[in-house]
């Protein structure tokens, strides 16, 4: 059985290198998030319904805040659940 | 005059008209403290992502009006006095959100038209 080291591949397995992460709303330009629709907010929302954190969605810190208090306002609406298991 | 837009949760129990009815009242309250009203929708009944006192489904309704800062304290004693009214939201809509607001009613308007 070849040992593991033995196993040589074409390209090399793109592991560890580290996929650089941008604020999805300076790209795009977009200004305002809208409380209003729950679709583009689930993006930010992990299964159980707790927001992402900025290492993980790339976000700059001043979108954050805005995601953050728009996803707060739906839940006080009721459009996103405070608490719930497999959301997505 | 700032710009304000408010969205509130009706109970499911009411009939339609008794819905349109409380939907005219609070229109009244801005109207008669001086509120000019842009746009208004209504999402009809929808699901709550969880239940508000008991209630699973709620009729909600979105209005946009300019007012002076007083009348929103008007209509906000006018949501709590009135019981039909499950919960409310006013914000005031800074320079971005009123740009978001009229394009998102362009778009809706041209897709009436469609």
């Amino acid at each position: 059985m070849a040992q593991q080291s033995e196993i040589r591949y074409l390209t090399a397995p793109a592991i560890d290198v580290e996929k650089k992460k941008y604020c999805r709303f300076k790209k795009s330009g977009i200004k305002y998030i809208d409380y209003k629709d729950p679709e583009f907010l689930k993006k930010f929302l992990n299964e159980q319904g707790k927001i992402l954190p900025r290492r993980i969605t790339g976000t700059s810190l001043k979108y954050q805040r805005r995601v953050a208090q728009a996803v707060k306002r739906a839940r006080h609406l009721a459009l996103l659940p405070f608490v719930t298991d497999l959301m997505k | 005059m700032n710009q304000y837009e408010t969205v509130f949760i009706l109970t499911p129990v009411l009939s339609d008209e008794q819905m349109k009815e409380a939907v005219e009242k609070f229109k009244g309250v801005l109207t008669k403290a001086g509120a000019e009203i842009i746009n208004e929708e209504n999402w009809g009944l929808k699901k709550l992502a969880y239940p508000i006192d008991k209630k699973t489904t709620g009729f909600y309704e979105l209005i946009e009006f300019n007012a002076a800062p007083e009348t929103i304290k008007t209509l906000e004693i006018a949501y709590r006095r009135d019981e039909k009214v499950l919960r409310y939201l006013t914000i005031k809509m800074e320079k971005y959100a009123a740009e978001y607001a009229a394009k998102r009613r362009s778009n809706k308007q041209n897709k009436q038209e469609a």
